[in-house]
């Protein structure tokens, strides 16, 4: 008992050290797909892999966006010369939604899966977050830049995880940080320039996407079997849909979001 | 004999209050822009005393400025009142101030480092107003007016005015607390406008028997007409705020008229709470109690002579 918590803390303490040393001279990559090391559960079988993929088709045409205005803080204005718009409701051309993020919410039952070591990026330039929505895994690492030439602070209001709040002045060193549990979605915000807001999405899986310009997303890698996959948007709330997938399997799931369906 | 008035020490008192209801609306801007942890840290600022003041820094930092010039203000009156004023019980809540804007600060720092928790805010809001009140209590006190002895006017209506100017202040005492748990999500709206009711029927009753029964006394109908005016001015801003809280939920970052409305909303409610805390001093001073020669001993009154 005693041995396996001084061992469990000793595995945490190289971690950090693994995370704190890496964090500084890392270049700026997204995360490839987790590579397997310590399969807990029944490890994914690649062979008989399935996919989900579908679109996230907005209901209520293309509301008008809220501009931002940024002279609060003359460096940020100086950075666009052209007005910008809140992320919060973004529809496409193609009158899907945009930053949706959609992930399996159920049926993974008690598989585990591997920590990815590459970290997730979160960008502070124009005084935006870029993305704007990003999901990570339990315990993977949230590398946070600062591109601005201006001051931010980086402030995660999670309810499950612990809140922090840290200042990064312009050339600060990147921060390195992580969410040990499970948390759909923490919001981020920047209270120096107050219409900065991200989201990041916690997961234990790496079954978890992020819609673009296009609206779509693909969740793939899947062991066969029957899941519930939800659709969260940060104003609308979540939708949820049932698939099963057999082995080798694609399955499209089209979900629709409506301001008033969704509970507004 | 009383000693004749130090006209610079109450100038000074005056100063001090002006420069307190300046902070209550330099704080109120702080909220209203969510702009309290722009800097993560205390009692530097970015690890410096002059951060670039870029975006919401400015509010926050500057509060800070503000602040500590106000607990500067408040140290210089109350070693001013220690050396030069000659009531003792003045002197001892000029030490009280300063105890309490130390602690105000402190709170200040506080509610940073824990970001934020609701009870800390609310009380560093409660606070601020209840200095306000010492600040201004300080004010008129030192003030040539209050050491003038002119006669009590009889009270022998019942509930007594004294009563009744006290309730009025305790209840915009509450009132402020249950805008302040609103204003902090920490509550919904429904009791602060069940308490705005309360407070508007109190302010009335007081403000009528003072100028209907107390006509004959400046002080008390000056400070009546100002409580009235300002709670009325208080209902019109407190709608105002609520208007421009639903006409900005849609918005990406605090629109200037939803910030314009809760700051004059929060500071204007600092001002009503003093008139109504200066109308009950002078219903010390200037209206007797109906045990006026038992309640003599606990009132400043007697200090003074
Ligand atoms: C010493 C006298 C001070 C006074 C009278 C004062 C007064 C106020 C007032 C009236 C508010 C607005 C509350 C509201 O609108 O609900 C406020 C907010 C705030 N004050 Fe002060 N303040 C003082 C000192 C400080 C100091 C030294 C700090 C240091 C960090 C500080 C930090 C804050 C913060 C962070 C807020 C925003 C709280 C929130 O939004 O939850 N204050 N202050
Ligand atoms: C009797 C008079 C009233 C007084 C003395 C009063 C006082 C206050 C104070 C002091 C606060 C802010 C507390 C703080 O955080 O420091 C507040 C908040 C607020 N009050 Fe009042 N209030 C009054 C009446 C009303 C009425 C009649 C309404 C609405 C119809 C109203 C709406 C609000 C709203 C919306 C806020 C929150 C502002 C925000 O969005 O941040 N108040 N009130
Ligand atoms: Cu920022």
């Amino acid at each position: 008992m005693t041995t396996r918590k001084l061992l469990g803390s000793a595995t945490i303490l190289a971690l950090v050290l693994l995370a704190a040393c890496g964090g500084a001279e890392k270049p700026a990559e997204v995360a490839e797909k987790p590579a397997a090391e310590a399969p807990a559960g029944p490890p994914v079988d690649p062979a008989t892999a399935a996919t989900v993929t579908g679109k996230v088709v907005y209901k209520d045409g293309k509301p008008q966006p809220n501009r931002i205005r940024m002279d609060a803080d003359a460096a940020c204005a100086a950075m666009h010369g052209t007005p910008v718009f809140s992320h919060e409701v973004v529809v496409n051309d193609n009158g899907t939604l945009r930053y949706v993020f959609v992930y399996v919410k159920e049926g993974l039952d008690n598989r585990t899966f591997p920590t990815p070591k590459e970290p997730a990026v979160l960008d502070q330039r124009g005084c935006l977050y870029t993305p704007h929505v990003v999901g990570v895994q339990t315990n993977q690492d949230v590398k946070i830049l600062n591109s601005d030439s201006t001051t931010h602070n980086i402030h995660p209001v999670p309810t499950n995880n612990r809140e922090w709040n840290t200042s990064m002045p312009p050339g600060a060193e990147p921060l390195v940080k992580n969410f040990p549990r499970e948390e759909l979605l923490i919001p981020v915000k920047c209270n120096v320039h107050p219409w900065m807001k991200s989201y990041i999405g916690v997961l234990k899986h790496p079954f978890f996407a992020v819609t673009g310009i296009d609206g779509t997303f693909t969740l793939k890698g899947l062991p066969p079997g029957e899941y519930t996959i939800a659709a969260w948007q940060e104003k609308f709330g979540a939708v949820e849909q049932k698939v099963t997938v057999g082995p080798k399997e694609t399955k499209t799931v089209d979900f629709t979001i409506t301001p008033k369906a969704a509970g507004d | 004999m009383v000693a004749p008035p130090n006209t610079s020490l109450h100038r000074f008192a005056l100063l001090t209050a002006a420069a307190t209801f300046l902070l209550l609306a330099a704080g109120a801007l702080v909220t209203s822009n969510d702009a309290g942890l722009a800097v993560p840290d205390w009692p530097l600022s970015y690890g410096t005393w002059m951060p670039p003041m870029v975006g919401n820094i400015f509010y926050e930092h500057g509060h800070r400025m503000v602040a500590t010039v106000v607990g500067l203000l408040t140290t210089v009156l109350a070693l001013w009142l220690c050396l030069k004023e000659p009531r003792r019980w003045v002197r001892r809540l000029g030490l009280v101030a300063l105890g309490v804007v130390v602690l105000q600060g402190v709170l200040g720092g506080i509610t940073v480092l824990f970001l934020l928790p609701r009870p800390v805010s609310i009380a560093h809001a409660t606070l601020a107003q209840l200095f306000f009140c010492l600040a201004v209590s300080l004010a008129v006190f030192a003030g040539p007016a209050w050491r003038e002895e002119a006669p009590k006017a009889v009270d022998a209506s019942s509930p007594p005015l004294r009563r009744l100017s006290q309730a009025t202040a305790l209840a915009l005492l509450a009132q402020l607390i249950l805008g302040a748990a609103f204003r902090h999500s920490a509550a919904g709206i429904v009791p602060h406008l069940f308490g705005a009711a309360v407070v508007a029927f109190l302010v009335a009753w007081t403000a009528r028997r003072v100028l209907v029964q107390f006509a004959a006394q400046p002080e008390l109908v000056r400070s009546a007409r100002m409580l009235a005016g300002l709670l009325a001015a208080q209902l019109l801003l407190g709608a105002g705020a609520y208007l421009a809280r639903l006409g900005s939920a849609e918005s990406a970052q605090p629109e200037l008229f939803y910030v314009a409305a809760t700051v004059a909303h929060v500071a204007a409610g600092g001002a009503t709470l003093a008139s109504s805390v200066v109308l009950t001093l002078w219903c010390y001073r200037r209206v007797s109690g109906p045990g006026e020669s038992i309640a003599l001993a606990s009132t400043p009154q007697r200090a003074t002579i």
